[in-house]
């Protein structure tokens, strides 16, 4: 559906020539909800607005359905966007429009009959739930309204492909959720392809298959979620995907492991079992988990104790069990605590 | 007391004060909106041209800047003066009302483009980028987007606006338009050393200011959505 072949953007600033994005070639397909990971300043706002061209790419080519967005008239491109939307961090409706009229606004432009207009964005508002504040204007709503105002919005020129840029990074864990929940209906539903940018992998895990992680405008590792998350390469992406709470403890002797849960039974006490089966206290250093419909995902960073014997019976326990885990190094720990 | 209010009002000075006003009124409001008219796509040029704009074009925003600042760095007293010969062509007279219209326009547009233009880049990029993401052109950002925007901002601008036209009214005593009230304030108070007349005059042009000032913060005010209520 949507395909990046080479695509670099130059910016010239007065420091010089500033490089946001390399040679960045990516495949995303019809149904996707593809995560696009990074830190910031990583390049990640750059590649997602290369996609709608809002961002001429300086390099490359960007393909919409087969379609060289750059063999496009600026009048094409117009018509094109359409079927490009975008929400973005910052929701940015028009403060001085209410929710009915924020949402008749891309109809308006691409001349809609009113009366038309508004029986749809009165549809698409009750699909976000929020039909009953027709007539609020965003300063009268929260954060998360805010967003589904903005998802109705994108949603209203039946579109075949969503990007979100960093749509979730201004809202509480809770709203994140019910917002990533709702993209996510939307994807199966409708069945629009979605792009998601973010520098949180809890979002990449909730949401996406696939993800590419980004890093100094290059890709550093593609592919799906569940063998990125498994076995990370990079070392951007061990870095996003280890939990944080990691760098604050203090790393001794003894050995680091990563265990990731990827679909085990939740209400099995298993670290529980292992500490007493194997007869060794552990130390937890990070855990990032979460529970999805019984099965838990996610992952956790031992301190095994410092003593071999009890580190290979923890080993043998994984591995009987088939839980994945590998050893983190500690100069990897370090590096994380830079 | 009597003889106070006479020598204040008395010898028919209050149909005069009342002409006045009305002059002042007729004078500063055709000539404000005028300004606005010519002003409003100027400032949105001068807006949309900028580099960081929504269609930049650096020559032509060069000629709208050194344009805009040439006209606004002239003195009104000494622009006046320098473009009487203009008035002769454009309105036929170099002196009365209408000539002192058209000097006060000349001077005013390039100030409301200007003031425009100041409060069209306060609108949130976001915004626009938004509507841009959505396929709008330029013509529908500006009119459906960036104006209404900042249509608070547009109002209390032209509040400043009027108020600085209403500023330059005095002036018109050089080339003997009708009695406007600054006119009168500095015909009687700066050429007969009567201080009375002078006070009255300006105490008249003090509430015509506080008038529109009040009511456009208030239209300012009552459109203005971002306001919680």
């Amino acid at each position: 559906m949507i395909e990046l072949v080479n695509v670099s953007k130059t910016f010239n600033t007065d420091d010089g020539e500033l490089e946001a994005v390399r040679n960045v070639s990516l495949h995303i397909n019809k149904g996707d909800i593809y995560g696009i990971i990074g830190l910031s300043g990583a390049g990640k706002s750059t590649l997602v607005r290369c996609i709608n061209f809002l961002e001429v790419p300086t390099g490359g080519e960007v393909k919409f359905q087969g379609v060289p967005l750059s063999s496009l008239s600026h009048k094409e491109l117009l018509l094109k966007r359409r079927s490009i939307s975008m929400i973005f961090q910052g929701f940015n409706l028009l403060s001085q429009r209410n929710v009915l009229k924020n949402v008749c606004y891309p109809l308006e432009i691409a001349g809609v009959p009113k009366a038309e207009a508004e029986k749809k964005a009165v549809s698409l508002l009750k699909i976000v739930g929020l039909d009953d504040r027709l007539k609020a204007f965003p300063a009268q709503l929260s954060g998360g309204q805010k967003q589904r105002v903005a998802i109705a919005r994108a949603l209203a020129t039946d579109p075949e492909v969503l990007l979100c840029d960093e749509a979730t990074s201004a809202l509480d864990p809770n709203t994140t959720r019910a917002i990533l929940d709702l993209l996510k209906e939307i994807n199966e539903t409708m069945g629009v392809t979605i792009v998601v940018i973010t520098h949180e992998m809890k979002v990449v895990e909730k949401i996406c298959n696939r993800v590419a992680v980004l890093d100094h405008g290059v890709v550093a590792e593609e592919g799906l979620v569940s063998d990125i998350f498994t076995a990370p390469k990079s070392d951007i992406a061990r870095e996003l995907i280890l939990p944080k709470s990691a760098a604050v403890a203090e790393v001794k002797n003894g050995k680091m492991i990563r265990v990731i849960f990827d679909g085990q039974e939740s209400d099995e006490p298993f670290i529980s079992n292992m500490s007493i089966q194997c007869s060794a206290a552990v130390c937890i250093m990070g855990a990032n988990t979460e529970d999805i419909g019984g099965k838990a995902y996610g992952q956790i960073l031992l301190r095994l104790p410092d003593d071999p014997s009890a580190e290979a019976r923890i080993m043998r326990y994984m591995q009987d069990h088939g839980t994945k885990y590998e050893e983190v190094t500690t100069p990897a720990v370090e590096e994380v605590m830079s | 007391m009597t003889g106070f209010l006479q020598s204040c009002f008395g010898n028919g000075m209050l149909g005069t004060y009342g002409l006045a006003v009305v002059s002042t009124l007729k004078v500063t409001l055709i000539s404000f909106a005028v300004s606005y008219l010519l002003g409003l796509p100027l400032g949105v040029l001068l807006y949309g041209t900028a580099s960081d704009g929504i269609f930049p074009n650096k020559p032509l925003s060069t000629v709208l800047d050194v344009i805009v600042n040439i006209i606004r760095s002239i003195p009104f007293i000494i622009l006046l003066v320098m473009i009487q010969p203009l008035a002769k062509i454009v309105v036929g007279t170099k002196i009365g009302d209408n000539a002192f219209i058209f000097y006060l326009i000349v001077a005013s547009f390039p100030y409301v483009a200007r003031m425009i233009e100041s409060s069209l880049r306060e609108v949130d990029r976001g915004v626009i980028e938004a509507a841009q993401s959505m396929g709008s052109n330029n013509w529908q950002i500006v009119t459906k987007v960036i104006i209404p925007e900042a249509k608070p901002s547009l109002i209390i601008g032209a509040a400043i606006a009027i108020t600085t036209i209403l500023g330059y009214t005095p002036m018109a005593y050089l080339i003997a338009g009708s009695g406007l009230l600054g006119q009168l304030a500095i015909q009687y108070g700066l050429y007969r050393f009567d201080s009375k007349i002078m006070y009255i005059s300006s105490l008249l042009l003090i509430i015509l200011v506080q008038i529109m000032q009040v009511v456009f913060n208030y239209f300012a005010k009552k459109t203005d959505k971002r306001i919680r209520n």
